[in-house]
């Protein structure tokens, strides 16, 4: 994967699809021996794991796209807050596991469909990732829709409760699907992909897997958060000091 | 020359077992890509990655490499081919047959077969199972549970 010499927007685009994987792992990563089954443990650490390794392959990408020497762990471990790119959506706590689940749903409703136009980008490296992607996250979605469907037209409580998560979730899906500057000018270099589309997809699916829970489709409310330009809201900082904490105690340590 | 090296590495790689399965062998699991052997005899292997987060990739990177350097290969160079993605339609037949002797059903996309009593009464219990390759089942005609090989 020889990809030196990538622009600052096609490393900063690179980077915020590697962002996102990372800090949603690492939330998934804290329940595990804490879900609320063994099952539920198992397909949420499992997740986990499929996103750490695309976020370790699209780190490693991003630091070659740089050409400054940075490898995946200089980019994980060592970066401020501000220098993360990651959509604010997956920062946000695990909540009960109705917020985890639809977090997980509104994440992978998204994450198929952008992957499988990445599977024809320009930039081979990253097809080759999305290629590899794209079929982790379709089982990701067919758990995670599961979930929703279960959960919304379950009981009374699990409804309410879960449909309540859709709400305080729903605000932070506005930047995953809106384009700015940098993600226009990643799908006019023919390397990122058009959100537009993206989004055609994706409320196809979301509005599929509601109607099945007997959800209610929360309205769209103005895009207001932005952590794909490195602006986080108060979470992101705990996640991240606990995630660094041993490389920035001791620099370099390794097994 | 080269040919005849060249299905030496092979030989020896089908020795290199998956360390998180081990009755299948890299080569059973359809895990190598190419073998190269250079002009002085420098060899390079081509390992897929099976799961983007499997933790066994590093260990079967550095097993493969380990068994080549015990062959007597000097200059070892394993590398990581992401393109095309591999798929369990990559096991081999000895693989698949292996893997259902081991207890694990192979993948399969329709009725999932019970490796211990053959019967296609089965039911998933969970999507996930102990490795990032595998889903837990059970039989409801010998009511064992056993894991399958998810279809990737």
């Amino acid at each position: 994967m020889s990809a030196a010499g990538g622009s600052s927007s096609h490393f900063a685009w690179v980077l915020r699809l590697a962002d996102t994987n990372l800090v949603l792992a690492q939330r998934l990563g804290e329940l595990i021996g804490h879900a609320p089954a063994l099952e539920e443990d198992l397909g949420l650490a499992n997740t986990a794991l499929d996103l750490l390794g695309q976020a370790r392959l699209l780190l490693t990408h991003a630091g070659q796209l740089e050409g400054k020497g940075r490898d995946e762990d200089a980019l994980a471990f060592l970066r401020e807050e501000s220098e993360f790119l990651n959509a604010t959506l997956v920062e946000q706590p695990n909540g009960d596991f109705g917020d985890t689940i639809v977090r997980q749903l509104l994440f992978d409703a998204w994450q198929v469909p952008l992957y499988e136009r990445l599977t024809l980008s320009r930039d081979p490296g990253l097809a080759a990732i999305a290629a590899k992607g794209v079929k982790e996250a379709r089982y990701h979605l067919r758990y995670s829709a599961g979930w929703v469907v279960r959960l919304g037209d379950g009981t009374a409580e699990s409804r309410e409760r879960v449909q309540g998560s859709l709400e305080r979730l729903w605000p932070f899906t506005a930047e995953l699907l809106q384009a700015d500057d940098i993600d226009r000018e990643m799908h006019a270099a023919g390397i990122g992909a058009d959100l537009a589309a993206v989004r055609g997809d994706w409320e196809r699916q979301v509005a599929a897997t509601l109607a099945e829970a007997t959800l209610e489709r929360p309205r769209d409310r103005p895009w207001r958060w932005y952590g794909k330009r490195g602006e986080h809201g108060e979470h992101l900082g705990r996640l991240l000091a606990q995630m660094q904490v041993l490389q920035r105690t001791h620099p370099g340590a390794s097994w | 020359m080269n040919a005849r090296v060249e299905a030496d590495v092979r030989r020896r790689l089908a020795d290199v077992p998956d360390p998180e399965i081990p009755a299948l062998s890299v080569v059973d699991l359809g895990l190598i890509r190419h073998v190269r052997v250079g002009a002085g005899g420098a060899v390079e292997v081509g390992v897929s990655p099976t799961y983007s987060g499997c933790p066994a990739t590093s260990v079967i990177k550095a097993d493969v490499e380990s068994a080549l350097l015990r062959g007597g290969y000097d200059e070892v160079r394993v590398v990581e081919v992401l393109a095309p993605p591999w798929t369990t339609e990559w096991i081999t037949a000895e693989g698949r047959r292996k893997l259902e002797e081991y207890g694990i059903a192979p993948p399969s996309a329709g009725q999932v077969i019970c490796p211990q009593c053959g019967s296609p009464d089965t039911t998933r219990v969970s999507e996930f199972g102990s490795t990032p390759c595998k889903a837990l089942h059970r039989c409801a005609h010998c009511l064992e549970p056993f894991d399958h090989f998810k279809c990737l």
